[in-house]
């Protein structure tokens, strides 16, 4: 039904030449067919298997694959905090260091190495439990402040999970741990991020996600409402910093060595520049912002360190010229549940119907 | 009024930010069917005796909804109990459409074909609503909002609505609007606690009204009565 409206749309816009309006046409022909989403999702998790097994790519480009997807699963979770609900947590690479820690500390101590393979998936589980009961501890204290005062919270969050890993001799000290097996696979960083999106999507959308949003509009009317705000904020800010855990695991997988440098402040800041860049508030957002993010710094690397001066200055140019970043507040239409999408139609449809004689 | 029990009784309520002492110990009633008006001019107290009503300010003295003690229920569950609040400035969720913002006034509420029937029952009254389902709330119009806003609260299935200025920043015929829909919502059952600073069209349509002063009750009457009267005449009515 949603392609019957594409030749319309069409003789709105004349004036935009012929082929541009071809184009349109593919694109929207393309972009109304909900069901792509599943298919593109099965046939990427199939490429994902079939990357490796024929080394299809270099390993290389399979490496920033996996990146792109922790980043994206990273970027995603942080943007519930700091995109739907409006509260500022700089974080969550702490979150992230308990998930790598926990998984690593697994598979290099408790688990015997033949076994590795087989109990990954539970072990990745485990890291996001470990990040997620983390993540309630600080939020029952963090969310009696607001704004400001959280970011210094969620800060200090960061910088005591540092320290204490610098500090117990068991899993290393500052010294880290070094070689972890290199268990990310391509399949596995897919699936986990295939999942991440897909919770995180549908909890946006429920009953708990727009009592989650309620809070970022307006919280005082959001408790006029009925709303729980406390118990939205408190999942929302566990199901955040799960996922930030599973991050965690995947990347020190990947890295195959970990230490407690490498979850500072900085990395906080990566995430934050992922979630903005790619726009608050928005799944299609965050997977943007993850990919372009994570491939340009790639693409940029023979520049050296210019690159860290052309990368923020990138992100002025975005903030002068999108100050919501690349999605702001939207979402592409595969993501946003039918029902939403009829009423917005019906309304649009209304609205283009009583604009139409003015236009002529 | 009607009967002996009154549904919302405030008893001795004091409310202050800090050092600063907003209600002074005012007591009043209000029972069930009635519009009852609070009107005082600004910094009289009225919108921090509402907010003390729907727990969202610390206080002392008590509040008491039908036997329940409102001290000890946290403020959402206080709108499940029955007691709405339309926020001063109407609190619309600008980001969200209004399908959203209407669904989130049923968030506590599991019993679905009864919320269907009341989407129905709001659409009836608010017909423009129903056509702008699919609008983001913050490109609606201060009166559209306005609306928006009063349906929310009949949408957590209320008993008792506190209002807060709903005439603020509308023209005079749209306050007229509204004045007439709080007017039929009355006759529909809900009972209505109105703050203004419209004296004129608040008194006109309540039942019974008080003027609060600096943090105190002044004046309590009948609206007819204080519409009569002189003091009120001069203070509020320009004469």
């Amino acid at each position: 039904m949603d392609a019957q409206k594409t030749p319309q749309k069409n003789i709105q816009q004349p004036g935009k030449g012929q082929k541009l309006g071809v184009w349109k046409q593919y694109w929207d022909r393309f972009a109304s067919n909900r069901w792509l989403l599943p298919v593109l999702t099965v046939a990427g998790f199939i490429l994902s298997i079939l990357i490796p097994q024929f080394n299809l790519v270099n390993p290389y480009i399979q490496l920033i694959l996996m990146y792109i997807g922790i980043n994206i699963i990273l970027t995603t979770s942080l943007n519930l905090i700091n995109g739907y609900m409006g509260e500022f947590s700089v974080g969550h690479a702490g979150f992230m260091a308990v998930g790598a820690y926990t998984s690593a500390v697994l598979t290099t101590i408790f688990i015997p190495t033949s076994l590795n393979p087989w109990l990954f998936p539970l072990v990745v589980l485990a890291a996001g439990v470990a990040a997620g009961l983390v993540g309630l501890l600080v939020a029952i204290p963090s969310f009696k402040t607001r704004g400001d005062y959280l970011a210094i919270v969620t800060l200090a969050f960061n910088m005591i999970v540092k320290s204490i890993i610098e500090n117990i001799e068991a899993i290393g000290g500052p010294r880290g741990i070094p070689g972890i097996e290199k268990l990310t696979t391509l399949p596995w960083a897919f699936f986990w991020t295939a999942l991440a999106v897909w919770v995180i999507r549908n909890f946006v959308y429920s009953n708990f996600g727009r009592g989650v949003m309620s809070i970022r509009e307006d919280e005082i009317a959001s408790d006029l409402m009925s709303v729980n705000t406390r118990q939205a904020k408190l999942l929302a800010f566990v199901i955040s910093s799960f996922f930030a855990g599973i991050a965690g695991a995947l990347f020190a997988h990947v890295l195959q060595f970990i230490s407690p440098k490498v979850f500072d402040i900085l990395k906080s800041t990566d995430i934050l520049i992922m979630v903005y860049l790619g726009g608050i508030g928005s799944i299609t957002g965050s997977i943007l912002g993850a990919t372009i993010f994570t491939i340009l710094l790639e693409v940029l690397r023979p520049l050296g360190v210019w690159r860290m001066v052309l990368m923020p200055l990138v992100l002025v140019l975005l903030m002068l010229f999108r100050p919501r970043g690349i999605m702001g507040l939207r979402e592409f239409r595969w993501f946003i549940p039918h029902y939403q999408l009829l009423a917005t139609h019906l309304w649009r449809k209304k609205k283009e119907a009583a604009n139409a004689p003015a236009a002529d | 009024m009607n009967d002996s029990t009154p549904l919302l009784s405030i008893r001795d309520l004091r409310v202050s930010y800090g050092n600063i002492k907003a209600v002074l110990g005012i007591s009043f009633e209000v029972y069930e069917g009635e519009i009852v008006t609070l009107i005082g001019a600004n910094g009289a107290g009225k919108s921090s005796t509402l907010r003390a009503i729907s727990g969202m300010v610390p206080y002392s003295g008590s509040i008491t909804y039908r036997n329940t003690d409102l001290r000890k229920v946290v403020s959402d569950k206080i709108v499940a109990l029955g007691i709405a609040q339309v926020p001063e400035g109407r609190g619309i969720f600008g980001n969200l459409t209004v399908q959203e913002n209407l669904k989130l006034a049923t968030w506590q509420r599991k019993d679905k074909p009864e919320i269907e029937r009341d989407y129905e029952r709001i659409f009836g009254i608010f017909p423009r609503l129903k056509e702008r389902r699919g609008q983001l709330g913050g490109t609606l119009s201060g009166g559209e909002q306005q609306m928006l806003a009063v349906a929310r609260a009949l949408l957590s299935r209320s008993k008792v609505m506190l209002l807060d200025e709903p005439s603020m920043g509308l023209s005079p015929v749209l306050v007229r609007e509204i004045f007439n829909i709080l007017t039929e919502i009355n006759q529909a059952g809900t009972t209505v606690l109105l703050v203004e600073q419209n004296a004129n069209m608040a008194l006109r349509i309540a039942s019974r009204g008080y003027v609060l002063e600096t943090g105190n009750l002044t004046l309590t009457g009948t609206g007819a009565e204080l519409l009569g009267n002189p003091r009120v005449k001069e203070a509020y009515l320009g004469g």
